[in-house]
Formats: structure tokens, C-alpha cells, sequence
């Protein structure tokens, strides 16, 4: 059985994925995989998840222009420039 | 080459990466199975020159610290034979390989070890030729091979640390610990000079060409030789190499090693080959009720 192991370098810190152990059980994946990912004080803790019980979500599609929801929607250069002209506040 | 393979390849070849669930052409995933499963082997058999120095260490704390060392090369060979195995090869069928001669691994661990100058010299440079290509393979297109070589850096890099000190202790004291460590280096130099391999055109080499390697093997070498000769040199030991010396244009100039010795020595007939993979093979055997107990206890 494979267990995906993620660890957590430091207080406060997210769980990233560190790799994966095969182990029959959940004691042995525990044994291995603290020896394997927290032996020499590298991890704060472990979470160790069967890789069946993953559900992975990888397709993203950006079938819509939706730039408005992000910052590279909006160019206010040339509007700022007008405004402040007509505000008389633009430096030469 | 089809459609499908050649998207592979430009991907690859402009830096993409792999995912252990991607699809891959056949060639890359058994080239990917062969060069890591030789990493893995290389790993699990260069713990058993050390391994035999633990007993003879000079002090408690070499003593600990070798072991240290050993537990973590294991370690490094057990992350190492988890991505083969999702690769497709299970871990028991590379160790059957292995102890039955069919797999390679690295020329460094078929020779024998005589003194603790030599567990010295091993720590020190071994390590840092095998630092220059693990560090090289950072850059590997299998994403999740490159992951793992990240913590076997960081772990190597205490390694490297250890065998220096080992070397500085015996530099600093008696005539005859120096003659130690100057024998060894003498005994050690073919083999290091040999350890990246033979120099091999990128544009001839599969391996870079899937950009599983970042790195021509002398590249790798040249990195290595600009790293520590001056290292070795510092400390008064001489390198048995009169031509070796570095050429204005910073390119490091030595004796062609005989590559026909490390063709024989990597295929299983170097001094200590027959003795570490038989060693391996006893092992394997003598341990094979412990795996069965723990599958039987825990099925």
C-alpha cells in the first residue's frame, strides 16, 4: 500500500508533500515514514495519506476571459493621466 | 517518432516537467527506470564499505557519526526505490536484480577499503563527486525524482562535512596518520577520475537528451576538479597525476583514465564486486523471514 506523506517544516507553516512511503499498514507507514521524513528534526508533524484516498482535481479551464477579476484586467494609466489633467494636479 | 512522442520531447526539452501519473513515451520511462535504479543501488551497496568501519572507528563520536552517516544512505536508497517503483518496477525486483548482477551500480563502491584514511577520503571526495551530479540532477525533467534529490542534498552535504573533518584530524596529526590519507588518495584517484563517467558529447547522450541529466559528464568532472584540487592540495597531499593542472582558459587538464577499466569494474569485475553483491545477497536471504512476519502480522 502507498501513503502519500506530507510534512509540515515549522509551526505555522502549511503541509507540503514530501513523498510517499509503501507499508503495509498504518503502523508501519508511521515507523517508515518518520524515519524517512522527521529522523533529524526536519518536520514539526506528518500527515500520512493513503494515495487511493486522494482525490486529485488537475483541469483548469479558462474558457472565458475573466481578466476583470484580477489585477492585469485593469490598465488606469492612460484615464489617470486625463483626470489629472483635467484636475490640473499632472507634474510636468 | 509520433505526434504525441514529439510534444513529449519539446516539452521536456524546453523545461517541462513530469508527474509520476503523466503519460510518457516508453524509452523515457525505461531510461528513467534504469538511471534511477542505479542511483538506488549505488546508494544501498555504498553503505558497505563503510559499514565495515563502524566496528574499528577511533572514536565514539566517528563512530556515531558514521553510523549516522550509513542510516542516512539507506534512507536515501529506500526515497530512491519508491519513485522506481511508481515508475513500474517494484522495490523487491530491483533488489532481486541487484544481487543477481543484472543491475549496475556506481564503480566507487567495487573497491575495497584498507585503512580509515580511506573512510576518510571516501566521505570527503566520494561524496563530493557524487554532490556534483546529484546537484545537477535538480534540474531532472521527473518532477518527483528532482524532489527527492533536494533532501538527499541537504542530507549529503553533512556528509561531506564529516569526511573533511575526518581528513583534517589526520592531516594535523601524526607523520604516519598523513601517510594514511596521502595512500588512500593515491588509491582513490582512478577511481574518482572515473566516477563521472566516460566524456560523452550532450548531443550523443539519450540521457541529456531527455533531460533526465542537466549535465555532460565533463562538465560534472571539470566541476569536481575546480571544486577540490585545490582543496586536496592545500593540505600538502599530492594527486598522483603529473599532468593534472588547470589551463589559463579556468579548463582542468589531467591523464586520460583507462575508461576500459571502468566498463569492467562497473559490470561487476572490480576488486570488491563479487564480494559486496554476494554479501548483498546473504543478507537478502537471511532477512527474508523478517519481511514475511511483518506482511503475515500486518495483512
Amino acid at each position: 500500500m502507498i501513503w502519500e506523506v506530507f510534512r509540515r517544516e515549522r509551526q505555522g507553516q502549511p503541509f507540503q508533500h514530501a513523498g510517499s512511503v509503501t507499508a503495509p499498514d498504518r503502523t508501519f507507514a508511521e515507523i517508515y515514514a518518520r524515519e524517512q521524513y522527521g529522523r533529524r528534526q526536519e518536520s514539526v508533524a506528518l500527515w500520512l495519506v493513503p494515495r487511493d484516498a486522494v482525490q486529485e482535481v488537475d483541469e483548469f479551464p479558462d474558457e472565458f476571459d475573466l481578466k476583470y477579476r484580477r489585477v492585469d484586467g485593469y490598465s488606469i494609466k492612460a484615464r489617470l493621466k486625463e483626470a489629472r489633467e483635467r484636475a490640473g494636479t499632472l507634474e510636468s | 517518432m509520433d505526434t504525441r512522442t514529439e510534444e513529449f520531447v519539446t516539452h521536456v526539452r524546453s523545461g517541462g516537467l513530469v508527474e509520476v501519473h503523466d503519460w510518457m513515451p516508453d524509452e523515457y520511462r525505461s531510461r528513467l527506470i534504469k538511471f534511477i535504479e542505479m542511483h538506488g543501488n549505488s546508494e544501498l551497496m555504498g553503505v558497505l564499505p563503510e559499514r565495515d568501519w563502524i566496528l574499528r572507528a577511533p572514536t565514539l563520536q566517528r563512530k556515531l557519526a558514521l553510523t549516522a552517516k550509513i542510516q542516512d544512505e539507506v534512507g536515501h536508497a529506500q526515497l530512491i526505490y519508491r519513485v522506481v517503483e511508481d515508475l513500474g518496477k517494484p522495490r523487491s525486483a530491483c533488489l532481486d536484480d541487484l544481487v543477481a548482477g543484472k543491475s549496475k551500480f556506481h564503480n566507487v563502491f567495487h573497491y575495497p577499503t584498507k585503512t580509515w584514511g580511506d573512510v576518510g577520503v571516501i566521505a570527503w571526495l566520494v561524496d563530493a563527486a557524487a554532490i556534483v551530479s546529484q546537484k545537477a540532477l535538480l534540474k531532472c525533467s521527473y518532477a518527483p525524482y528532482a524532489r527527492i534529490m533536494k533532501k538527499i542534498c541537504w542530507e549529503e552535504s553533512f556528509h561531506i562535512l564529516h569526511g573533511r573533518d575526518v581528513i583534517l584530524a589526520m592531516v594535523t596529526g601524526t607523520a604516519e596518520q598523513f601517510e594514511l590519507v596521502q595512500e588512500a588518495l593515491l588509491r582513490w584517484w582512478e577511481p574518482l577520475m572515473h566516477f563521472h563517467g566516460t566524456p560523452l558529447d550532450a548531443t550523443d547522450d539519450p540521457m541529456v537528451f531527455w533531460r533526465i541529466k542537466s549535465q555532460e559528464n565533463e562538465a560534472a568532472r571539470q566541476e569536481f576538479l575546480d571544486g577540490y584540487v585545490p582543496q586536496i592540495r592545500e593540505l600538502g597531499l599530492e594527486v598522483p597525476d603529473r599532468a593534472l593542472r588547470k589551463r589559463d582558459d579556468g579548463v582542468w587538464v589531467y591523464t586520460e583514465p583507462d575508461w576500459e577499466k571502468l566498463k569492467a569494474v562497473v559490470s561487476g569485475h572490480g576488486p570488491a564486486s563479487e564480494e559486496r553483491i554476494g554479501f548483498r545477497r546473504a543478507t537478502r536471504a537471511e532477512v527474508d523471514w523478517v519481511a514475511t512476519a511483518l506482511l503475515a502480522e500486518a495483512a
